[in-house]
């Protein structure tokens, strides 16, 4: 299954291969042509019946992670976090690293050995080693080297009443939605798939790939936070499981175009796809970058729900997953011939 | 079964604390074809017999004792949106639990995950304070109204992880304590097939340890032994421990003395580990040793009792590390013990006083 794949790939921003080598494997015989650029994202032509309005569609690749930051003599390993992860998640946790995944283990001082302070306290990552079994600092580098990159070890399995958990669903989701996409034919115009890269250091790879292709619109696929749960009040549920994908008004890097978010509303109403409103002005997508290309391009940003992004073990529900496909499957076909501007937006 | 086949099939398998049915029919299994007798008591600890060739009225009837019980958490409430609230079973830091896979034992086994908000509506201070138990919920990916069919309040969780071996010789995962020490065990019965023993050997899988020892207090009646060992885990080498606290994993089977330990028992289990080249390392407990030994040692009219520990990191958390040697070594030196008590051994654990 496509999503158990890319969940259980490894690609850290800035180490995304492991991801752009299956996808470039998924969609190469349903495309016109797909290329890497300097920076790693996978940049997908896919034909319509006519040239039209040029519309990028992007899903990054990568996912936050870890990377070997030094050695103890006793052969623990030091890390870096790469991206926004919580300290307090990566304790008890099995990680892989570099690649030839080398597991290892995140581990805590026993409980027996704790003073009460220190249980109140949240333990920081300066204060965590990897634990891959080696005896010594030689032994230790002989399996892992320096940079490698580290994931979380998670398997994707199916749970629950239509719901999946796995790791970087933020964004493999995005990934999932995109190739399936471009899976599909009966397009107008012809666009582009972008699976960016290096997303969560700073949105990188969006940028570079809106520059050279010059879209004349823009929508992100993302994989959003669902805070739907019983320690978050409703206002703060940023979006819900299970009511189908949402659409961005804005968060920090954009403010959605207008005209495309109500077009895609209106879409989503014509066609019964269920949508909703992702209430939430804090954190970012792509689309910021993109928005901000050369001179402005139209961006907007849809999004499937998963609780517990940024962790080892998130959980979606798959027919969010659909419902997405299908509001992007329509934005596509259904593209105005003249794109989107500013004329007739209130 | 092969003694890694084994520690991997018992630690992935769910066994909390008073639950242990699953683990304990897979130990009965696996005892049978190395005893003569195997059965189960009241409380549910697994005890097979292995007679000895000449076991006197002097020659001492020994108990080994590891416990099958593994720490975990019940189902406190169902909350709105299908959401479960838990308490824990034994000690458990709730600092690792944070976004931790688990099996909610239902009317089915359900997976789930506890949750862990994503950094991007986190505060700044939250990230600063150790996380309550009160806080944290499994969240199982269903309704409301499921979750109150498929669950109810008093339900065992455990936390769901795979045997994960690293490099040739170490392993880690959950309830390595102490289903290692019930594999050494095994294993220490498998290598009695090849040595010439005149006592009887009790070998039993203890429940409820995790809850304060209560499997060994009874089954330590039942059997009644002169001599009891347990073998447990010990605290690993690790940083921001101090080293006397500690023993170093893959250095051998750790001999423990104290005022827990028979002192004549101590002085055997050295001396043979010495004789017999076993790697070995001493520890010291000064007071409880928090084993099964506590218990053995007072049962009925007094047990001799030792205590053979294999180290292990990360005591109690989901991911606890271990040398699989320490275990290879832990079950030779028993085997050596079982084999060394002869027909007047029991006259020296009273004359050393």
């Amino acid at each position: 299954m496509l999503l158990k794949t890319l969940s259980e790939s490894s690609g850290v921003s800035g180490g995304e291969k492991e991801v752009r080598q299956f996808i470039s494997h998924q969609v190469r015989p349903h495309v016109e042509n797909v290329e890497t650029d300097i920076l790693g994202n996978l940049i997908v032509r896919k034909k319509g019946k006519k040239e039209g309005p040029v519309l990028m569609v992007a899903s990054h690749m990568d996912e936050v992670g870890m990377m070997v930051a030094g050695f103890e003599k006793s052969g623990l390993i030091k890390f870096f976090k790469v991206g926004g992860i919580d300290d307090r998640v990566l304790l008890s946790k099995v990680v892989q690293i570099g690649p030839n995944k080398v597991p290892g283990v995140i581990g805590a001082k026993a409980i027996h050995l704790q003073k009460p302070e220190e249980r109140k306290k949240s333990i920081k990552v300066e204060d965590l080693c990897i634990d891959i079994g080696a005896g010594s600092r030689d032994e230790a580098e002989k399996r892992v080297r320096l940079g490698d990159y580290i994931t979380f070890s998670t398997r994707y399995e199916e749970i629950g009443d239509n719901c999946a958990k796995g790791k970087a669903l933020d964004n493999r989701v995005g990934c999932a939605v995109l190739i399936e996409i471009l899976k599909r034919e009966g397009y107008p115009y012809s666009f582009y798939g972008v699976f960016t890269v290096q997303e969560e250091v700073g949105m990188r790879g969006a940028g570079t790939a809106a520059y050279r292709i010059k879209p004349d619109l823009a929508l992100a696929v993302e994989g959003t936070t669902a805070a739907d749960v019983v320690e978050v009040k409703e206002e703060g549920h940023v979006t819900t499981l299970g009511k189908g994908p949402a659409l961005t008004i804005m968060d920090a890097s954009v403010i959605a175009h207008r005209g495309m978010v109500s077009f895609l509303m209106k879409l989503a109403e014509e066609k019964g796809i269920p949508y909703q409103i992702r209430r939430f002005t804090g954190a970012g997508t792509d689309a910021g970058r993109i928005a901000l290309t050369r001179q402005g391009i139209p961006s907007a940003v849809v999004s499937v729900p998963c609780r517990y992004i940024h962790n080892p073990a998130g959980i979606l529900n798959l027919k969010d997953v659909e419902y997405t496909v299908k509001l992007v499957e329509e934005f596509v076909k259904n593209l105005p011939e003249g794109g989107f501007d500013n004329e007739g937006i209130d | 079964m092969d003694i890694i086949d084994f520690l991997q099939k018992i630690s992935t398998t769910p066994g909390v604390s008073g639950y242990e049915d699953k683990v304990s029919e897979i130990v009965m299994e696996e005892f049978k074809k190395y005893s003569h007798k195997v059965s189960r008591d009241v409380l549910g600890n697994v005890i097979a017999l292995k007679k000895g060739l000449n076991n006197g009225p002097d020659t001492p009837k020994i108990m080994l004792a590891a416990h099958m019980d593994e720490i975990g958490l019940m189902v406190s409430k169902i909350e709105e949106g299908g959401f479960l609230r838990i308490s824990s079973v034994g000690g458990i830091d709730p600092r690792t639990l944070l976004n931790q896979e688990v099996l909610v034992h239902g009317r089915k086994d359900l997976p789930g995950v506890i949750g862990a908000k994503s950094p991007h509506i986190l505060e700044p201070e939250e990230m600063e304070k150790g996380i309550k138990l009160d806080k944290l919920y499994i969240d199982l990916g269903i309704s409301e109204a499921r979750a109150n069919e498929m669950v109810s309040v008093g339900d065992i969780v455990t936390i769901r992880r795979d045997f994960v071996p690293l490099g040739e010789k170490m392993a880690a995962g959950k309830a390595m304590d102490d289903r290692a020490g019930v594999a050494v065990v095994l294993q220490c019965l498998q290598e009695l097939q090849g040595i010439r023993h005149d006592a009887d050997v009790y070998a039993v899988a203890t429940v409820q340890e995790e809850v304060g020892v209560r499997g060994a207090i009874v089954s330590a009646y039942g059997v009644a032994p002169d001599i009891g060992i347990a073998i447990d885990v010990c605290h690993g080498d690790m940083p921001g421990v101090p080293e006397h606290k500690t023993s170093l994993l893959g250095k051998g089977t750790v001999i423990t003395t104290g005022p827990n330990i028979h002192p004549v028992i101590y002085k055997q289990l050295v001396k043979l580990a010495e004789e017999y080249q076993i790697p070995h390392q001493k520890d010291t407990a000064p007071g409880p040793t928090g084993t099964d030994a506590w218990a053995l040692q007072i049962s009925r009219e007094g047990i001799a009792t030792g205590l053979v520990s294999i180290p292990l990191r990360y005591m109690h958390t989901s991911v606890e590390l271990l040398s699989m040697e320490d275990i290879k070594h832990s079950a030779r030196l028993l085997a050596r013990f079982i084999a060394f008590q002869k027909h007047d051994g029991l006259k020296e654990l009273v004359a050393c006083f």
